[in-house]
């Protein structure tokens, strides 16, 4: 009863192409937007924000990227770590090249530099397919991880091989480094991915994303329909490895701080957000958030349930946290394959006939 | 004269390696051609299979701890080849029996799952710690090849190398001879047309995940008598995945042919093109040279060919 859509009719074509339909999504929205934007700065701490907030909101992104390449276009990709790297990096030397340009700007090109990256990566995918796909990005992940560790003008010859990021204002207000405030962080952060969610929603419900999905389906059928395979593939490796540039240089900037590239980006990391798309669920962008509250948020709730509930010492925590992690992927893949933005989806349904089971 | 011996040396070197990755590839196929399931968990297993086996045969194990005496090798190893069976049929109780006719990126993604649990299982069970797995392989250079021929060659290696072979002759007659392996055969072939004629799905998964558990059990003996057994034990899976994709994920002699392209390969690009570039190329690079022989043979070496029908 509180959630239906009889009565809503659509009279125009502004109305028929609304992103939300529903006044129900709508109102929905727009409210968490509104909390997340204007109530949650004003109570957020230095622990919500680097522990909990950032990470999520750059997972989320990263998610995102990565969905539109696997959810949508179908090309399994595991280079996820290295493409977040490429991001990272590419967003250093730039501030380190250009300190006066605005760390917005910057970043966006940083996002475009790993498109071009992924788009070389990419191109493999008109000729490889599946799991012969997923382990030829492999190559992407080693090959790059081993440059940025080896060449020292990416690392700027530190000593330790190590990246940190060098205080950076954003329109007078600090934004990375120790001394940014929590809520500066987090409102930088959320802003970008806030306006990056949306473009991927319309992208994703275009043309270009259309071709995308068909391509997904079955793509010699695709070809026959007349979608170019080489242009729909390329373009989802591109959208798919800005999105992870750009989450690549929160995560560095941001997010961490300082980053060393054998264990920030290492496959784990490629893995984590694989896990977090299918968790959330493949092709779905709320599923991105969803599976990124999911993975941040588990292994924080884990850790202060054994450490702080049950007294276990932290190194078998460890161990236990990774074998219920497993665990837990397992249920969930076994319970809802579609992931929790099905989930979500089911809810509506229910909510709709509520109170009445039918 | 010297210079081709260093050569040799290198190609059999790299030959030796390649069978120790084609012994991981193995298990990867198994399950893969049986069930269309890319199992991540393999180098896991071979980790698992390891730790087991090193409970058994040292004084700080549980088994020492429980009945206060270890087993001889001959008898821990098919100790620990019933451990692989009893895992093989837990997990397929426990999560591929639930997962029939899910995609292939959801098995996918369930068996780095179970990776992840038999990784936290074996740490809580066994210990994080470098164990050193001594089942009695003779280390060190043969005598004889450097006495008569001046050529560095590991014993460990040579062992290696029968093993692999007596290992797939074994398959190739289970597979080709025997009633399972025909059954095998044929799940692999086509699950609906196995089902119609009475093979139990189940049952096969069963079976094929216990072969390459056992298949697991040899990698890892192997492994961990090379470099002790530890949780980088479990990442030689990484170095299986560009022998797989090279022979194609339905081949045993892919496997096999691939392994040992991958580790003469990747030898003589460590000696010869490794310090023009700085070195520790070897993680990536058998990932290139794979992906190099897959733009011409997107199906590997000796996959099956893709037909696609719309």
């Amino acid at each position: 009863m509180f959630y239906r859509e009889n009565g809503q009719f659509k009279s125009s074509y502004s109305s028929d192409q609304a992103i939300f339909p529903i006044a129900q999504d709508r109102a929905f929205v727009i409210g968490i937007l509104l909390v997340a934007f204007c109530g949650v700065p004003f109570f957020i701490n230095e622990y919500w924000a680097n522990a909990i907030l950032i990470p999520l909101l750059v997972y989320a992104l990263a998610g995102l990227g990565l969905n539109i390449l696997t959810g949508y276009c179908g090309q399994v990709s595991l280079g996820t770590g290295a493409f977040m790297a490429v991001g990272a990096y590419a967003s250093f030397k730039l501030v380190g090249f250009f300190p006066e340009v605005n760390y917005l700007i910057l970043i966006f090109v940083s996002g475009l530099v790993t498109a071009a990256v992924g788009v070389v990566f990419g191109l493999p995918s008109l000729r490889i397919k599946g799991f012969y796909l997923a382990v030829a990005t492999l190559a992407a992940q080693f090959f790059l991880i081993w440059l940025f560790n080896k060449v020292g003008w990416f690392y700027d010859h530190s000593p330790t091989g190590m990246i940190t990021v060098r205080p950076i204002d954003f329109f007078g207000v600090r934004v990375t480094g120790p001394e940014a405030t929590p809520a500066a962080k987090y409102l930088f952060t959320l802003t970008i991915i806030a306006t990056l969610t949306l473009t991927a929603k319309n992208i994703v419900r275009g043309r270009v994303g259309r071709s995308w999905m068909a391509i997904r389906d079955m793509d010699i059928a695709a070809e026959l329909i007349g979608i170019k395979p080489l242009q729909a593939k390329l373009s989802a490796f591109a959208v798919s490895s800005f999105y992870i540039g750009v989450a690549g240089a929160l995560y560095f900037g941001v997010y961490l701080g300082s980053v060393e590239p054998l264990e920030a980006f290492d496959i784990n990391q490629s893995f984590y957000v694989l896990f977090i798309i299918i968790i959330g669920g493949l092709g779905s962008i709320l599923g991105a958030f969803l599976g990124a509250a999911f993975i941040v948020l588990l292994p924080i709730l884990m850790k202060n349930l054994m450490v702080g509930g049950f007294g276990v010492a932290s190194g078998t925590a460890g161990h236990v946290e990774i074998l219920l992690l497993g665990a837990l992927i397992i249920f969930f893949l076994i319970v809802e394959p579609h992931g929790l933005a099905r989930l979500w989806q089911i809810a509506k349904e229910k909510l709709r006939l509520w109170p009445f089971p039918h | 004269m010297a210079f081709d011996l260093f050569l040799l040396e290198v190609v059999i070197s790299g030959l030796m390696t390649g069978v120790m990755y084609s012994l991981v590839a193995l298990g990867f196929v198994l399950i893969f051609k049986a069930s269309g399931v890319f199992n991540f968990a393999q180098g896991v297993l071979a980790l698992f299979a390891a730790l087991a086996l090193y409970d058994f045969l040292a004084e700080d194990g549980w088994f020492f701890a429980v009945f206060g005496f270890t087993l001889p090798v001959w008898l821990a190893i098919p100790a620990t080849a019933l451990i692989m069976i009893f895992l093989a049929w837990v997990i397929e109780r426990a999560v591929l029996r639930f997962l029939v006719k899910q995609e292939e990126i959801i098995l996918f993604m369930a068996t780095i799952g179970l990776a992840f649990v038999l990784e936290g299982l074996g740490d809580l069970l066994f210990g994080s710690d470098v164990k050193p797995l001594d089942i009695g392989i003779p280390q060190g250079a043969s005598d004889l090849l450097l006495d008569n021929f001046n050529l560095y060659v590991e014993k460990l290696e040579i062992v290696a190398a029968a093993t692999a072979a007596v290992l797939v002759t074994a398959l190739a007659i289970f597979f080709q001879k025997t009633r399972v392996g025909r059954a095998l055969r044929a799940v692999a072939d086509d699950h609906q047309a196995a089902l119609s004629v009475g093979i139990s799905l189940n049952k096969i998964w069963v079976i094929v995940w216990s072969v390459s558990g056992i298949v697991a059990l040899v990698a890892g003996i192997m492994w961990g008598s090379k470099s002790g057994v530890q949780f980088s034990l479990s990442l030689i899976a990484l170095k299986a995945l560009p022998v797989l994709i090279l022979g194609g994920f339905t081949s045993v002699p892919g496997a096999i042919v691939g392994g040992l392209i991958i580790g003469v390969g990747e030898k003589l690009a460590e000696v010869y093109v490794g310090p023009l570039v700085g070195g520790a190329i070897e993680n990536w690079f058998a990932y290139v040279l794979a992906l190099g022989f897959l733009l011409f043979r997107p199906q590997g070496l000796f996959g099956e060919r893709i037909i696609e029908r719309v």
